[in-house]
């Protein structure tokens, strides 16, 4: 186990990152499966995590467990004063204005729901537009077809190119004063494709359009500044940069969290209750009813303290390097075509191979001790768009090494060889 | 790597690259689609069934190597069959895949679809070798409507 958190620096002075030293950061990372050391590529899934989150979370549990808010005992106070620190951290993280604009929920996925219901299904009218692109993740997509069935509102869907980028241009003419809300995917799960959202957050707002941001791939490889995006919704999961299951954010600007009813009723959410009338409480617990995951709170505090610590520029350039070295390196392997191929990519290589179906693969190269995921990657309409039922995925993160990358291409070649 | 060996047995990649009866079937009277929205693996069975035997199979689709390989064994083993028989051999075949089945007790029964045991150390392939065989019950009792493996 490793100690002394505060003397830790993975990149030297030099700005080179030292992905020896991540790895080690990694228990999971020392195993093997079916008799081979573990390759992880499935991190737009989930990412592995750094012992000191594991550790956060057993200290939480040995020492502090106890419910938050209201109690005067030593453990209460001092569980409160953990999981509102972790929102102070998270709010720094994304550069939030106050703490009070980070909700806590489950994950993405809730967040998205709670925007699409308390705010979005509020005051969107029959006939009136909600837009989202061609790429997105199923939890960007029936949403808001709930809230489309329950209204009568339209949702409208702007196209991708075949490299997988949205096009700008009809994206500007589907701009219609009948659009009332635009929710976009930052980066694309199953493409890679990192979209111009800063860009298309600017052309939404000159039509006086709020945007939600589906941050989930984002967080965990480059730095995210929602007041430079100027979204009024930013929303992520833990459970994708290292912290655990279960617990996300939704982030939203005050002035628009001030006026949205409640998502849930229940304790923590109310100043006073009588049977008369409740009164709900302030930001940020109006939308935190119920005993919240504390312990997966405090735990995404450390995540976020290790994402400081590693720095997220140096990352994101060891990724690119990743990414490139990955696309270059899949070129060999004969009749293999990459799905997605956006300019703008982070770290994901989604493919097909000739003759061999995704599952296939999958099941092969697991038995080399290479995880990646295979089929739908929950975005079914990008799968139509490139005429594919399935796709094999290898997602990379800052613990993967070129070294595993040339395993990945060994281990397809295998694959291969037994279908020839 | 003794275990993948079991599950890409010669014959199912035999079957995979060249499937028996694969085609549509013209004088079919029986038909059902399966689709197993998880890999997209999607496969029709056409049946042409005359008092209560099958006298014709055949089928058309795409998917993985053990969702073919198995969707083609299946075709070949039906011709001849009472319902009743085939009825049998979906429950036995079944069996097989889930582990419960000794493959070596029911050989005389299984023949070819032996092949498939390895399937049972593959939870995550169980459905990949099932879907042609809740296609196949689906056709047989005529729903000319779409079974999908998540229902």
């Amino acid at each position: 186990m490793k100690a002394a958190a505060e003397t830790y620096a993975p990149t030297t002075s030099k700005g080179v990152f030292d992905v020896e030293r991540v790895r080690a950061d990694f228990p999971i990372l020392n195993r093997t499966v079916n008799g081979k050391p573990l390759i992880y590529l499935d991190n737009a899934a989930t990412s592995q995590k750094p012992a000191r989150v594991i550790d956060t979370l057993r200290r939480y549990y040995c020492e502090e467990n106890s419910n938050i808010h209201r109690g005067v005992h030593y453990l209460s106070q001092k569980a409160t004063a953990e999981y509102e620190g972790a929102r102070k951290k998270l709010s720094s993280f994304i550069n939030a204005r106050t703490p009070n604009e980070i909700i806590y929920v489950r994950g993405a996925t809730e967040g998205i729901n709670l925007v699409a219901q308390s705010f979005v299904q509020e005051r969107i009218r029959p006939g009136e537009e909600i837009l989202i692109s061609e790429m997105e993740h199923h939890s960007n997509i029936v949403p808001w077809q709930i809230v489309c069935e329950k209204t009568g509102a339209k949702l409208k869907v702007v196209p991708i190119n075949d490299k997988g980028e949205i096009i700008l241009e009809e994206y500007e003419k589907m701009l219609t004063p009948k659009v009332k809300f635009v929710s976009l995917v930052y980066i694309s799960n199953s493409l890679g494709t990192v979209n111009p959202v800063r860009q298309m957050i600017e052309m939404a707002h000159a039509h006086n359009i709020p945007v939600l941001i589906d941050g989930a791939q984002a967080v965990s490889h480059s730095k995210v500044d929602v007041q430079e995006l100027d979204c009024d919704f930013f929303v992520f999961s833990g459970h994708k940069m290292f912290g655990p299951t279960g617990i996300g954010v939704l982030y939203g600007k005050s002035e628009y969290l001030e006026k949205m009813p409640p998502y849930q009723g229940g304790g923590d959410m109310i100043k006073s209750v009588t049977f008369e009338k409740t009164v709900y409480n302030d930001l940020p617990y109006k939308f935190e009813a119920g005993t919240p995951n504390i312990a997966g709170a405090i735990g995404l505090g450390s995540a976020v303290d290790y994402l400081n610590e590693v720095d997220l520029d140096a990352v994101y350039a060891y990724e690119q390097d990743l990414l490139a070295y990955a696309t270059e390196a899949v070129k060999n392997v004969d009749g293999l075509r990459i799905i997605g191929t956006a300019r703008n990519k982070t770290a994901v290589i989604s493919f097909m191979l000739e003759d061999v179906h995704p599952h296939d693969i999958g099941t092969i190269i697991d038995s080399e001790g290479v995880a990646i995921r295979t089929g739908h990657h929950c975005t079914q309409p990008v799968m139509q768009r490139f005429g594919v039922p399935a796709t094999a995925r290898a997602s990379f993160a800052l613990y993967n090494t070129k070294d595993e990358i040339d395993v990945l291409v060994k281990s397809i070649n295998k694959a291969k060889k037994v279908f020839q | 790597m003794s275990e993948l060996k079991t599950l890409y047995q010669d014959i199912i990649l035999d079957h995979n690259k060249s499937p028996h009866n694969f085609k549509k079937l013209d004088n079919a009277n029986r038909h059902a689609e399966g689709y197993n929205p998880l890999c997209g693996d999607k496969y029709d069975i056409y049946l042409r069934v005359e008092n209560d035997v099958i006298q014709d199979v055949s089928f058309e689709g795409a998917g993985c190597a053990i969702s073919k390989a198995s969707a083609s064994v299946m075709s070949s083993l039906l011709k001849g069959k009472t319902k009743e028989e085939a009825e049998e051999l979906i429950e036995v075949f079944h069996k097989l895949v889930t582990g419960d089945a000794d493959p070596m007790e029911e050989l005389e029964r299984l023949g070819k679809l032996a092949a498939f045991a390895g399937v049972s150390e593959f939870p995550a392939r169980v459905k990949c070798a099932s879907l042609a065989w809740h296609t196949l019950r689906a056709a047989l009792e005529n729903k000319d409507d779409v079974v999908s493996t998540e229902k």
